[in-house]
């Protein structure tokens, strides 16, 4: 797990990684990823986001051996601020603009698992209804219809918000997607807030519980 | 970034005997310019043996100023209490803090940022937020959360419900104010008169929102909780006062005391800027006046990344135990952090203004001294550590710099290069301000108008309760704080909105898993969210239950304003009252004093009366006071704001998974009245909406008994007997119930004799206010519990899809669609 400067989420991610494995945290300057099997790139503020959100993370040395790591087929699940790094280190599909009206919305919503078919889904089911935190100013996914199109097409929009949930504006009610290769996956809610029904809800865990089913169907 | 070399280190500098600073004295005409008097100069002249230079003047009207030397109210702080057993550190350090068990405690404060965030709201409200955190880090520890009070004008411009228009537009026939004051002009709908100051209140508000947003979100610490009033009088001041906890182990808490002759101080952070020179501590003792424009230079502006890296290293700093002490630059920057802490440690300090990195040039020393910049922090190191400690700061990218080191004179020197720029005693600048007596007079005449009429009288109960759920002070808040981020740390268990007071578990989530500890728990851990309402414990893993803390800030000032003593216990009543509901036990207590001109004899009186009533409830409700702020001369074109103590109260619960939510949880659970609770119209929200002129004092009660009320109630909820429990506040039992209904989405019947004093009709057992009072629903049995210690009358019961009212002749049955419709009202001032 990537710790870059401005991130905030990272020891809560770490904390939901716990639930399922052993957890740590990678230094931005580093390109070691010191042999793991999985790494999430969490949400926060990478570098402060003055330029666009995760602009300058996209660029960080971690973030090239992390782009190495998924290449080579690593599972890589990237949340909020990280989902933002992913997009902008053209890892995955789309891009996220400011919510419609402009505001940091902190809300918890249902989220709806559109495939089971990536390296953190695996353990959902199609159709699963997870009430997870959101909470972002620019989470807006968007893409050129062409690559909208292409990536419906391939069964790579892995979450929707549930119906009367979009309440940022994306495009086709997207709240996640994945890599072509389906080890990669990015979503705008928090499902390491939602690990710990104490905290308000388990339904997160799913998505850390998947890389435990190993090889997808 | 290079730096010297530990053997070019700063030392004690040898100068010949009788050297004075360079550079013609500024006189007197300066020092008034500057807000000393003319005796205060004097007595300035007479502490140094000579008239002060251009940094010592700079310096010393700062040290000497209301902000930091308190000269105006030091003395009525010293009447508070301020020890109790769980207090770990009282007032006189960065912030309070508490033991919370197994060596944790918690550090706490609330502090003001109210002309910066009149001047400019966003930067005002979010450097705000970055100075309160600076002083929860600067104790070693980690801010776990924010909370904030915020005072504007009025922002509502009409009614909600055009049929709740009073057929006479005249303003009620009570008070005028105090002469010439008219804060709220007189109302009438569809008129235009008043638009301006409510659109200006509406982007003040939006601006505070957005900036205390911006800076808390960023940084990654919760905003758990808030409070949020709009009365006429914070029109031309409003008040923005923030309140930060950390959480630390007792044996790593670090002072701020300079020791050690020959230690370095080390100046980390961002660079120096001309920013807020002459910011908060001349803006904060000075009445704002119309040609606030001008003042914008003097803002300070807030960059929570910098700040979020200040934290890391900060805390990585104490962690290798490199540091001897610590402080946050804040109000008066390195003039009050330096001299504080050479106080403190009752040592000398030789400075160099020259070492001191800049972000701009041609900065003057005074200028360097007195810069408000923001996201700065100072420590004292041993010499052998300077390297390391520059290392770790090199490593967060807040670059540390040696500027000064510690020595015997017992004077702080300044330095810039070779220049001696200036010599002052420390005790001078901290110790030996004038302290001044102030003088109560309670005034003849109502100091504030009443307010505009926005609803007839004697309005059909339901559609009072309507407008009443739809007025600013009563709606959903939930507009405002689903801008902050209330859960990151994952430690919030309670968000705002769920229970009266947030509640976090400390130490944390880490204690309650086995981090790295394979699937067992995450597998084994299956259990549903919680519903909003059943509170059934969530199955702490291992069995034992998870501890924490309950947080709730509060201060209302119309109260305040109708009777400084009363009220003020009323707004600490208010705060124990909530802690309660999630059974929290209070630990302790930080406070805002937010009042206007001390000089003048009226906010005298409510400035001495508050703090008596604010010692008062603090006995009673056995919490000590831990520290706070004092921000006087709230004033602004158009009189004194409300007298406005602001709370905050920290308590201990002891299993988490145990609190009681607002809503309503299961049909057929009983409804009930819980409490001492002695309900009165005349200051109420519903008096306040038909243009009722402010009461002259309020009735006393009990206090005693109410805080008995109050611990029952707790120690009921910390048995996890009760569905729900929440108090009674503004809008009254009436408004308390349909919030009950709100939240728990679940209706309720209701039928109850009138039990308000002197109130044939019911109308005010149904809308009036008073402290103590709560609804509570549960079991019959539990409710039987409860009525062993204090008063619990059954009421009703839950069920249905709306709320349904029968008391004396007021009946009021309003379905659940339209509570909604009105409670989401303050929504449009953010669309």
């Amino acid at each position: 797990m990537p710790q870059f400067p401005g991130s905030c989420d990272e020891v809560d991610a770490l904390l939901a990684a716990g639930h399922v494995g052993d957890a740590e945290l990678l230094w931005h300057r580093d390109r070691d990823l010191k042999g793991v099997d999985a790494v999430v790139v969490p949400g926060g503020f990478s570098y402060g986001d003055y330029l666009r959100a995760g602009a300058i993370a996209g660029l960080s040395p971690v973030m090239d051996a992390i782009a190495d790591f998924a290449r080579d087929g690593g599972p890589v699940l990237g949340i909020c601020n990280g989902f933002q790094v992913l997009c902008a280190a053209g890892l995955l599909p789309g891009a996220l603009l400011q919510n419609a009206d402009r505001r940091f919305v902190s809300r918890q919503v249902q989220l709806s698992v559109e495939t089971t078919e990536t390296d953190w889904t695996a353990a959902a089911t199609e159709g699963q209804l997870l009430s997870i935190p959101a909470k972002h100013q620019s989470g807006r996914w968007w893409a050129p219809s062409e690559l909208h199109a292409e990536i419906a097409d391939q069964d790579q929009i892995v979450f929707r918000y549930a119906a009367g949930g979009n309440f940022n504006g994306s495009l086709d009610d997207v709240a996640g997607v994945c890599n072509e290769g389906r080890n990669v996956v990015g979503l705008m809610p928090h499902p390491e807030h939602a690990v710990d029904a104490l905290t308000g809800s388990t339904d997160g865990l799913v998505l850390f519980r998947s890389l435990l089913q190993g090889a997808r169907a | 970034m290079t730096h010297a070399p530990s053997d070019a280190l700063p030392a004690p500098r040898d100068l010949p005997a009788g050297a004075v600073p360079e550079g013609d004295a500024p006189g007197l005409e300066n020092a008034k310019a500057l807000g000393l008097t003319a005796s205060e100069y004097d007595l300035v002249v007479q502490k140094l043996g000579r008239e002060p230079v251009q940094v010592e003047l700079a310096m010393f009207s700062l040290m000497w100023s209301e902000h930091c030397s308190y000269k105006h109210s030091k003395k009525l702080l010293g009447t508070l209490p301020t020890e109790g057993p769980a207090i770990v550190l009282g007032p006189g350090e960065n912030a309070g803090a508490v033991d919370v068990g197994d060596g944790w405690t918690v550090a706490f404060k609330v502090e003001s940022h109210n002309h910066p965030s009149a001047v400019e709201p966003f930067q005002g409200a979010a450097t705000g937020v970055g100075g309160i955190l600076r002083d929860i880090f600067a104790l070693g520890a980690r801010p776990i959360a924010v909370l904030d009070a915020l005072r504007f004008g009025e922002v509502d411009g009409d009614v909600a419900h055009p049929s709740l228009a009073p057929s006479v537009t005249e303003p009620s026939s009570g008070v005028g104010g105090a002469g010439d004051t008219q804060a709220v002009p007189a109302p009438s709908i569809g008129d235009d008169d008043g638009e301006s100051g409510r659109r200006r209140s509406r982007f003040l508000l939006d601006g505070a929102v957005r900036g205390i947003g911006h800076y808390g979100n960023s940084i990654g610490v919760p905003n758990i909780g808030g409070d949020v009033y709009f009365e006429g009088p914070y029109e031309t001041n409003c008040l923005v006062n923030a309140m930060a906890l950390g959480l630390v182990r007792e044996e790593r808490l670090i002072r701020s005391a300079a020791t050690g002759v020959g230690n370095v101080v080390v100046l980390f952070g961002a660079a120096t800027g001309a920013d807020g020179i002459g910011g908060a501590s001349v803006l904060a003792s000075a009445e704002l006046g119309a040609d606030d424009a001008d003042k914008r230079p003097t803002v300070q502006v807030g960059d929570p990344f910098e700040e979020s890296k200040l934290v890391e290293c900060s805390l990585e700093l104490l962690e290798l135990d490199l540091l001897v002490s610590l402080q946050d630059l804040g109000a008066a920057g390195l003039t009050s952090a330096a001299s504080e802490m050479a106080s403190k440690g009752e040592v000398g300090l030789d400075l160099d203004v020259a070492l001191v990195p800049r972000r701009m040039e041609g900065l003057q020393p005074f200028e360097v001294m007195v810069s408000e910049s923001q996201e700065r922090m100072l420590c004292v190191v041993t010499p052998d550590k300077v390297d390391e400690v520059i290392a770790v700061t090199d490593k967060w990218d807040v670059h540390g710099t040696a500027i000064g080191v510690v020595t015997d004179t017992g004077a702080f020197r300044i330095f810039d290069g070779d220049a001696f720029v200036g010599d002052m005693p420390i005790p001078a600048l901290v110790d030996d301000c004038p302290l001044y007596d102030i003088f109560p007079e309670k005034p003849t005449e109502p100091i504030y108008p009443a307010p505009p009429r926005r609803i007839a009288d004697g309005l059909p109960a339901g559609d009072a309760l309507l407008a009443l759920l739809a007025s600013s002070n009563v709606a959903d808040r939930r507009p405002l704080f689903e801008q902050y981020d209330s859960i990151v740390q994952s430690r919030t268990v309670r968000r705002p909105g769920q229970t009266d007071a947030a509640v976090l578990m400390v130490p944390g989530p880490a204690s309650r898993f086995s981090v790295g500890g394979g699937d067992a728990v995450g597998a084994g851990h299956p259990s549903p969210a919680p519903e909003a309402g059943s509170d059934a414990p969530a199955g702490g893993v291992g069995g034992g239950a998870i501890s924490g803390v309950g947080v709730a800030i509060d201060g209302s000032g119309r109260r305040v304003a109708a009777d400084p003593y009363v009220g003020t216990v009323w707004n600490v009543l208010e705060c124990a009252a909530n802690l309660a509901c999630v059974g929290a036990e209070p630990l302790g207590l930080t406070n805002n004093l937010n009042f206007g001109n001390p000089e003048k004899p009226h906010i005298a009186w409510q400035l001495t009366e508050a703090v008596r009533g604010l010692g008062d409830a603090c006995r009673a409700t056995g919490a000590p006071v831990v520290g706070g702020n004092v921000s006087l001369y709230n004033e602004g074109t158009t009189g004194p704001i409300y007298p406005t103590p602001v709370v905050g109260m920290v308590g201990k619960v002891p299993d988490v998974s145990i609190t009681a939510p607002v809503g309503f949880a299961a049909e057929g659970d009983l409804v009930a009245l819980v409490g001492a609770f002695s309900p009165q119209l005349a200051l109420s929200e519903i008096a306040k909406l038909q243009g009722g002129a402010i009461p002259d004092g309020l009735p006393a009660w009990d206090l005693e008994r109410t805080a008995a009320a109050i611990a029952a109630v707790r120690d009921t909820v910390r048995e996890g007997a009760l569905s729900s429990c929440h108090d009674i506040a503004e809008g009254g039992l009436v408004t308390a119930l349909a919030e009950s209904v709100l939240a728990g989405d679940l209706g309720a019947t209701v039928e109850l004799s009138p039990y308000a004093q002197d109130d044939a009709d019911g109308r005010a057992s149904l809308f009036g206010e008073a402290p103590g009072g709560f609804v509570v629903s549960g079991t019959a049995e539990a409710l039987a519990t409860l009525a062993e210690r204090t008063s619990v009358t059954v009421i009703g019961t839950v069920g249905g899809d709306g709320l349904s009212v029968r008391c004396g002749e007021q009946t009021a049955d309003v379905a659940l669609s339209d509570l909604r419709e009105a409670h989401a009202a303050l929504g449009r001032l953010f669309a």
